[in-house]
């Protein structure tokens, strides 16, 4: 018997299980600072954290932290180096794996945080920050999103960042980690590898507006256990991250 | 200053933001200034909302905090309080961009953003054949700022500055700048500069001015002397939504105060209390002796 959790902790522990012991992985904003985190604290102890503002870690932040650049995060860093050193180190190759989140998300994996017309007149998104970097560069991108009708098009209006497009030599979306479940998007696909507790393959079928393929046999998304929790409500105690609900972005 | 400067801040990302230096520009009126940055949080916010920019060269417009940044969007969904240009970018091409002009090139080539619509008849980005037969480039072409302002823990007075923690794009920003304008926690004497030179990030020739303003960064953290004042973030984010909510926050907390003496004051003395460092975790010595 497990105890209680929110999805949002729910999707930080799939974040956190995407890092394999000794990677070195380009850490995105929001869940993905805790799921490095969690993944340091439980199954890979030796995978080191590059964040674009130049910190390089090998163990999580020391408190609970918004930024990428609270002191939490800079104290005890192995390196605080430069934007540059960081995304120099992602253009050669030396990253696993880098984790995005977008507005919007196509059948190919390529995210929009630039500018919609989705629902009628055009709204001016943020922008790229790194996220257009770490998919062009990084070896896989893991992508966190809200799982909604309007967000999961058929034609985005903007690729902010490139997932597997025609001609592509290397990288790209491996993963998706939804409010809903968790895709599989390698070499192009667009598959459901498991659901969350409760949600039905219709619900994600309506959720998505493209075709999704979902097999009859799809697992549930495996429950977070009792030390994946603790170290998440160790590192966020109030749940500004991993409370109901997930703030936009 | 001067009105069409073009203007880099917020170098470092979330921290050491030189929010002194960005409320003065609002005060004094600055008229169609450019913004450069990699991300901005709500610096860039903030001075879209009062009307002093015109255009923008930045990879992410926003508040980190809250997600969107609303001044941001209705100036450039409406044209509110007034229209402006945007060159979007990724964090790495505006590294690119200022560091090809921190080495003096014309441009740098890169692999990052092929396949997106980001380099897509973009100004600054074009695509190039590499010259040794590889696969195909994009050039990115050097920005040089007007002005660079930079928040640093510590410099003397010639502007010779040490600073620590993260640096983003804080360097290259430095020495693309035509002008180098330094806000620091204290002025210290050149021998503290001399004790310890790897940490000397700026070297002073580069610097124009230094300006002693002991938490001119806040609300964005500095290591070593302030902690991030989340609240002010989550606050802006709230009223910013409208305009009638954000000029009532502009006239309070930027318009109607001389400067930013006043701004810490009116944080109040608990606050300021909370924030600040005071606890010590100092690097081991290293030793220059000859």
């Amino acid at each position: 018997m497990t105890e209680p959790y929110t999805r949002r902790e729910l999707m930080v522990v799939a974040a956190g299980r995407e890092i394999h012991d000794h990677e070195v992985v380009f850490v995105g904003m929001r869940l993905p600072l805790l799921g490095f985190g969690l993944a340091k604290a439980t199954h890979a102890p030796d995978a080191v954290g590059l964040f674009e503002n130049g910190v390089i870690r090998d163990r999580p932040a020391e408190a609970f932290i918004y930024t990428m650049g609270d002191p939490p995060n800079i104290a005890g860093a192995i390196a605080c180096l430069g934007l540059m050193d960081v995304m120099c180190l992602l253009q050669q190759g030396r990253v696993d794996v880098g984790f995005i989140g977008g507005a919007e998300i196509d059948p190919l994996g390529n995210l929009n945080t630039t500018r919609t017309a989705a629902g009628g007149a055009t709204v001016r998104l943020p922008g790229s920050g790194g996220g257009g970097d770490i998919a062009s560069l990084a070896r896989r991108t893991v992508l966190i999103m809200e799982h909604e009708p309007r967000r999961f098009r058929q034609q985005l209006d903007y690729v902010t960042s490139p997932g597997h497009f025609h001609g592509r030599r290397s990288g790209g979306p491996s993963t998706l980690i939804t409010t809903l479940g968790v895709f599989d998007l390698s070499d192009g696909r667009f598959r459901a590898a498991s659901l969350h507790p409760g949600i039905t393959r219709d619900a994600v079928r309506n959720a998505t507006g493209f075709p999704v393929a979902i097999d009859d046999s799809v697992p549930v998304t495996r429950a977070p256990t009792a030390d994946e929790l603790a170290y998440i409500r160790h590192a966020d105690p109030l749940g500004f991250w991993t409370g109901e609900p997930m703030k936009g972005r | 200053m001067h009105d069409g400067d073009s203007v880099a801040l917020g170098l470092a990302l979330e921290s050491g933001i030189p929010f002194a230096a960005v409320h003065e520009m609002i005060r004094q009126g600055r008229k169609d200034l450019t913004l450069i940055g990699p991300i901005s949080d709500m610096a860039f916010d903030q001075m879209i909302a009062a009307g002093v920019v015109a255009r923008i060269i930045a990879a992410w417009v926003g508040n980190v905090a809250g997600g969107s940044g609303y001044g941001f969007r209705r100036a450039v969904e409406d044209g509110v309080p007034r229209s402006i240009e945007v060159e979007d970018h990724s964090n790495f091409t505006v590294g690119l961009a200022l560091t090809a002009a921190a080495m003096g090139l014309p441009y740098l080539p890169t692999r990052t953003g092929i396949g997106g619509d980001i380099v897509k008849n973009h100004s600054r980005i074009r695509p190039i054949d590499d010259p040794f037969g590889g696969a195909p480039l994009l050039a990115v072409g050097a920005l040089r700022p007007d002005v660079a302002i930079i928040h640093v823990q510590r410099a003397d007075e010639d502007g010779n500055a040490h600073l620590w923690g993260n640096l983003g794009l804080t360097v290259e920003a430095a020495y693309a700048a035509r002008r180098t304008i330094l806000v620091c926690e204290e002025i210290v004497p050149k021998d503290v500069i001399r004790s310890d030179p790897n940490r000397t990030q700026i070297p002073g020739f580069l610097t124009t001015a230094v300006v002693e303003e002991p938490g001119g960064a806040l609300p964005s953290s500095l290591q070593g002397y302030w902690r991030r004042d989340f609240e002010p973030f989550l606050e802006y984010h709230r009223v910013s939504r409208t305009r009638e909510g954000v000029e009532p926050w502009l006239r309070r907390w930027v318009l109607e105060i001389p400067d930013r003496a006043t701004y810490l004051d009116r944080l109040g003395e608990s606050a300021l209390e909370r924030l600040r460092v005071r606890d010590q975790r100092l690097a081991a010595p290293a030793n220059f002796a000859p």
